[in-house]
């Protein structure tokens, strides 16, 4: 088991015509992916990668079987993507996609209330079961199957935090990168929720950063409700407020949202935050131990 | 992106909101005329992007023309401190010579986009005139917020209900929605981030008044708006920072003196975040991003080695779809052209790692190998 993808996942890629979207379909095939077709409009009947191109998501998704799509499409375009995806009644959307306007976000964030899609991102890396299946741009290799939840506002830290648990051992259930934009689909509470109710994962690794609440919700969230040991790490300690830091929604503002509020946040609620990015993996490991879980999400060798 | 007060003041007047009488000058001659327009007795206002320019001096109320003229040649070419410049301050390029109010009261009004509700918030308090942030911190209570559906739009209650709680009389009602109204329609049409009259006030003859206003755009949606675009005013922003622009890289100058590049925001700022637990300090926030090219990579490292503050270099790439070795050429590149003068450490992992590690040492290039992050820190701090 693992959460949102697993090899059953049937992955459909929208804009798979485009530079981004061939790359990454080609490196997802190569993990093992099951990749059934791509969408751009204007171009179905092609082939890319031996898979077939459909004009819509709704064509694609009748003629495939597909439950799960992936978006690497330009800002402009990208926010029709995502309500084409929800129209067609896709189960699982991952926009990729960095850029695309806030207020484009909160409508279609409005407009999903109540549906039956999940949306992961935008601008994210996208998320992983090691093993099975990637949908996403994170490189694969690092991942090691194994019993560690992982969820990140961040790309290359996740990759910094899966690349310390994997060399300690660790293995990761799925790990999730929610994206950097302050307006986003699943947050940190959904993902913990889905974790914390999956029989494969023992424990959760959590990367947050600066700005927004997320990291407070989270923190309170897992006091009253999380049956697993949780470890997290946040960035921007030295950050300077009103000043975005690269992601959209990593800004200090009006003295909310710093890196010492978060950590205190997530200590009272009686989680273990790592002082400096290198000792992620070592924060985790220290979790397992003190809830005496640490050989049992050990990777088999 | 951020503009100037006069520039948001133009931009809410086109949606019909209006405020007092004001002229841009951008000399002490301008600045004389504009008063004597104005009639003699006048405020001026320096013009740069920051808030708390009165607190720093930069707003003056003067009685004739001449005083007008004078306190402009003070004010022009000096630099103002604000809370929110940071002790670098802000070079008054530009003033904003403007019909003086009689205040009767002062009131806070914004709206921004509520990234929790995932729609709109009117912003709004009896308290003007102070920032808001000093309002949430001592009387929290005296903040009234009110969402607004973005499917839905902003609605007569919602208008009422804010006004009701500021405690408007009831014959500002009218001009208040039409107010509100407008404001939500320029948001909407021109992607704002944020729209704040502060403080609105109510005049001496009763009717409502925008003495003070600033607006800021979605840098994400300026695609669409070339017509704001040409509103931004380079002036004001770092010269390094518009340099890294151009190569459309995530740059911000800090005070610390070594120089950092990175792949990923979450990645930059944590790697800021243990030089500082080093005891060194970082010059910079810079994220290379996924998709770049040697170019690019040439481009910032370009930056980082022009900038005179910069003691040592650290180097801080896990590949993911950025490719170590396509780092490690665009390094090659920039340090042939200028020379590499300080320290450099660099820590390659991921994607193509061996293949970066053997063209940096096929360069010749003086680089101190870092294994990890936590390395590379402790030798960049040690090396300054």
């Amino acid at each position: 088991m693992s959460i949102f993808i697993n090899k059953d996942t049937r992955l459909l890629v929208q804009g798979i015509t485009g530079g981004q979207g061939r790359f990454h379909t080609q490196r997802m095939l190569e993990y093992g992916t099951n990749v059934v077709g791509g969408v751009t409009p204007g171009k179905g009947g092609m082939e890319v990668l031996g898979l077939p191109v459909f004009n819509t998501v709704a064509e694609a998704k009748a003629k495939t079987g597909a439950n799960a799509s992936i978006i690497y499409v330009p800002p402009a375009f990208a926010p029709a993507s995502i309500l084409e995806a929800i129209d067609a009644g896709i189960e699982l959307v991952v926009c990729i996609t960095e850029g695309i306007p806030i207020l484009d976000m909160a409508r279609i964030k409005q407009y999903m209330k109540g549906k039956n899609t999940t949306l992961i991102g935008p601008n994210c890396p996208g998320l992983i079961t090691p093993g099975e299946s990637l949908a996403g741009i994170l490189p694969g290799y690092i991942c090691k199957k194994g019993h560690v939840g992982v969820i990140s506002r961040s790309g290359t830290l996740t990759y910094e935090a899966v690349h310390q648990l994997s060399q300690k051992g660790i293995g990761q259930s799925t790990a999730v990168g929610i994206g950097g934009d302050p307006i986003r689909g699943v947050g940190f509470v959904d993902v913990l929720k889905r974790f914390n109710e999956d029989p494969e994962t023992y424990a959760v690794f959590m990367i947050g950063e600066i700005g927004g609440t997320g990291e407070e919700e989270a923190a309170q969230w897992i006091k009253e409700n999380m049956k697993k040991p949780v470890a997290a790490f946040i960035s921007g300690r030295t950050a300077p407020p009103g000043k975005r830091m690269g992601h959209a929604g990593a800004i200090i503002s009006g003295g909310a949202g710093t890196a010492a509020g978060k950590t205190a946040a997530l200590n009272a609620c009686g989680i273990p935050v790592a002082e400096t990015p290198d000792k992620m993996g070592e924060t985790m490991i220290e979790a397992l131990k003190k809830a005496g879980i640490y050989e049992s999400c050990l990777i088999a060798e | 992106m951020k503009i100037h007060e006069y520039q948001a003041k133009q931009l809410l007047a086109s949606y019909g909101i209006g405020s007092p009488e004001g002229y841009l000058a951008e000399n002490a001659q301008e600045a004389y005329e504009a008063a004597v327009k104005l009639g003699g007795t006048c405020v001026v206002k320096a013009q740069i992007h920051s808030g708390g320019r009165g607190k720093a001096g930069g707003v003056k109320l003067v009685k004739s023309a001449q005083e007008a003229k004078e306190v402009s040649e003070k004010l022009l070419g000096s630099t103002l401190v604000t809370k929110q410049t940071g002790p670098e301050g802000k070079v008054v390029n530009k003033l904003f010579v403007t019909a003086a109010v009689d205040v009767e009261k002062e009131f806070y009004l914004s709206l921004t986009v509520d990234n929790d509700g995932a729609g709109l918030v009117i912003i709004a308090s009896a308290d003007g005139g102070t920032e808001i942030e000093e309002v949430a911190e001592k009387n929290p209570e005296r903040i009234i917020k009110q969402p607004v559906s973005v499917m839905m739009g902003m609605k007569d209650y919602q208008i009422r209900a804010v006004a009701d709680a500021l405690g408007l009389p009831n014959e500002l009602l009218k001009p208040f929605n039409a107010m509100m109204k407008n404001m939500y329609k320029l948001f909407m049409e021109k992607d704002c981030s944020l729209i704040e009259i502060n403080p609105l006030v109510i005049t001496g003859e009763g009717e409502l008044c925008v003495l003070d206003a600033k607006v800021t755009f979605d840098d994400n949606a300026m695609f669409r708006h070339p017509d704001m675009a040409l509103l931004r005013d380079i002036a004001e922003e770092n010269p390094k920072e518009v340099e890294a622009s151009k190569y459309d890289l995530n740059y911000i100058q800090l005070e610390g003196n070594i120089g950092c590049m990175v792949n990923g925001a979450g990645l930059a700022m944590a790697t800021m975040d243990i030089i500082q637990s080093c005891g060194g300090r970082p010059a910079n926030f810079l994220d290379v991003g996924g998709g770049a090219t040697a170019e690019k990579v040439a481009g910032a490292f370009e930056i980082l080695l022009s900038d005179s503050n910069v003691k040592a270099i650290m180097v801080n790439i896990f590949g993911g779809i950025m490719k170590c070795d396509i780092i490690a050429e665009g390094i090659v590149e920039a340090a042939k052209k200028l020379g590499v003068k300080v320290p450099l450490v660099v820590r390659l992992e991921g994607t193509n790692a061996n293949l970066g590690k053997e063209i940096l040492d096929k360069s010749g290039l003086d680089i101190i190998s870092a294994g990890d992050i936590a390395e590379a820190a402790r030798l960049s701090v040690a090396r300054v």
